[in-house]
């Protein structure tokens, strides 16, 4: 949605006055990590929404981050699993930069990192459409929207 | 695992911070199925065979990996919920089909004495030694040039039956496959696709089951991924669920393309991961969630 909304708010900002640029959206082929992983810019150009994140995150079909990932702090999840390390925290160890490298594509952070890449179109080995078992043609959407990566690095600074 | 490790140490000599690890985490215990007060155990857990080069410390069986009610219901046979397709098998077997008017049994006898073992060794290499076979290509070789009858679809239900009766005929006896020979190339193609990451979500067998096993993955218990247990029924559908078909959700739920039932690819997968649990006994009718 925020795709087909981008070129959109650009048109507006721009009638508004402000940059085009300020809107513009970072497809995934074109993000560029950092030599650490990290990635520097906003991916949507827009600032995250915490509250937002945290549904991202916890939405089977989003994030579904809980299934390898605990967070102490919200003991209300059910179902949290334990394969990679609780994210309490998360916001005091890694700057804004290094979570959205994470969270976009973590294998930039650490390499083979069974943790899926959420800000990718292509290059799978046999690609499904979802949990249906059909072929996908690639590119695919990304896992999580622009918007709903920088949502999500935003909850994880809050998390401190 | 070895990520893992690397990431606790960055982070505990950047950090100071004393990292948990992530990695495998071994049974609690390693009881064995006690079925029937007492009158048949089978062992859960066996050494790890020499051709997994030490990817595993053990292997175990995964009713460890279940809780409790599930692992009581493989306790008893009478309340074992697979014991009823156990015995729509047995009745096929005696079943005259196709043009021929023949039933399984006509030509094989009782089917404890005949198909002893047989599960055990599975896959194996065909007849004629020019194709892997599961258990399910044998099956319907049979029904097919020997009684005239219909193949059977690979995961239906007189399939399923069938293959739970005649893997009751190898409870306890020792899963062991052959690796060598012509089916070392199988073996080969089939651990190449346990190591390849497939999907939108990258995941490989040996992500969730080699390197997690004993953990959780949202609100499941993940074990070593072993077949030593199947057909198993499954509480969660409320069925019997074939190798391939487990196969088949593992690899869907990857957000990928599986490969189907009864291929090439699949048979190959079979064996391979057959070989990582030799040693297990073949457990008859288990039950999972
Ligand atoms: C399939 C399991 C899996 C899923 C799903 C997953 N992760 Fe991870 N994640 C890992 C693993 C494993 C690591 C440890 C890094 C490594 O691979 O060595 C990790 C590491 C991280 C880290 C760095 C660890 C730290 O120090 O705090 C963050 C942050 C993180 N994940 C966030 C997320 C978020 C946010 C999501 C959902 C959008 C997510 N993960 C989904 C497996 C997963
Ligand atoms: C006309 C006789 C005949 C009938 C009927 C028949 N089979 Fe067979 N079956 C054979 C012969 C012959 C073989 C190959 C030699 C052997 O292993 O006994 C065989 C092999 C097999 C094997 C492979 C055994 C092994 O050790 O490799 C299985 C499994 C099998 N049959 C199952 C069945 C089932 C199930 C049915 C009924 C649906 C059936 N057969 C019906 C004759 C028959
Ligand atoms: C994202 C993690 C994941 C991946 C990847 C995965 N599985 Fe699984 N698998 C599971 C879960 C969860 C279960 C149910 C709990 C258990 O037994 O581990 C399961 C169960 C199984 C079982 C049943 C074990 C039993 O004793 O009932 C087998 C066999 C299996 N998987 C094989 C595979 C194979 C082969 C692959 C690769 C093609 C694979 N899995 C990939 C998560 C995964």
């Amino acid at each position: 949605m925020n795709i087909n909304l981008a070129p959109v708010l650009a048109v507006l900002t721009a009638l508004a006055g402000g940059t085009a640029a300020a809107a513009a959206e970072t497809p995934p082929a074109a993000t560029v990590f950092e030599e650490d992983g990290s990635i520097a810019q906003s991916l949507s150009g827009a600032p995250g929404d915490p509250q937002a994140g945290r549904q991202t995150m916890e939405a089977r079909g989003l994030g579904n981050c809980y299934a390898c990932h605990l967070v102490e702090a919200t003991p209300d999840i059910q179902f949290m699993g334990d394969i990679g390390p609780a994210l309490d925290g998360a916001g005091s160890r890694w700057s804004a930069a290094q979570l959205r490298g994470i969270v976009a594509d973590a294998k930039h952070t650490f390499p083979d990192s069974m943790m899926p890449s959420f800000y990718k179109s292509a290059g799978f080995l046999r690609p499904g459409e979802g949990y249906t078992a059909k072929p996908a043609t690639e590119p695919l959407p990304p896992l999580l929207t622009a918007q709903q990566v920088e949502d999500v690095v935003s909850y994880l600074l809050s998390l401190k | 695992m070895n990520y893992a490790m690397g990431l606790a140490a960055v982070l505990s000599a950047a950090f100071g911070l004393a990292a948990p690890l992530y990695a495998a985490s071994e049974p609690e215990t390693v009881a064995p199925i006690s079925i029937n007060e007492g009158e048949i155990e089978l062992a859960t857990e066996a050494e790890a065979p020499a051709h997994l080069n030490g990817a595993l410390p053990k292997i175990w069986s995964g009713w460890l990996f279940r809780d409790a009610t599930t692992q009581s219901m493989q306790m008893d046979d009478f309340e074992n919920p697979a014991m009823v397709f156990v015995d729509q098998g047995l009745d096929l077997w005696d079943q005259p089909d196709g043009a021929e008017g023949k039933s399984c049994a006509d030509c094989h006898g009782s089917i404890d004495d005949s198909m002893k073992g047989v599960r055990a060794a599975m896959p194996k290499m065909s007849e004629d030694g020019t194709d892997l076979w599961s258990l399910e290509n044998f099956v319907n070789n049979c029904r097919t040039t020997r009684m005239g009858a219909e193949a059977w679809g690979w995961s239906s239900a007189p399939m399923e039956s069938m293959t739970l009766a005649i893997s009751m005929a190898s409870r306890g006896m020792p899963v062991d496959v052959a690796i060598d020979g012509p089916a070392q190339s199988w073996w080969d193609k089939g651990k190449e696709i346990y190591y390849s990451r497939y999907g939108q979500l990258q995941l490989s067998c040996a992500n969730c089951h080699e390197d997690h096993y004993g953990d959780w993955i949202r609100a499941d218990h993940l074990s070593q991924g072993q077949i030593s247990g199947f057909p198993v029924y499954r509480l969660n559908g409320a069925g019997v669920v074939s190798i391939h078909e487990r196969f088949f959700g593992c690899v869907r739920d990857t957000r990928a393309e599986p490969f189907a039932q009864g291929s090439p690819e699949f048979r190959a997968l079979e064996l391979y991961v057959s070989s990582r649990g030799m040693g297990l006994p073949v457990e008859g009718a288990s039950v999972r969630h």
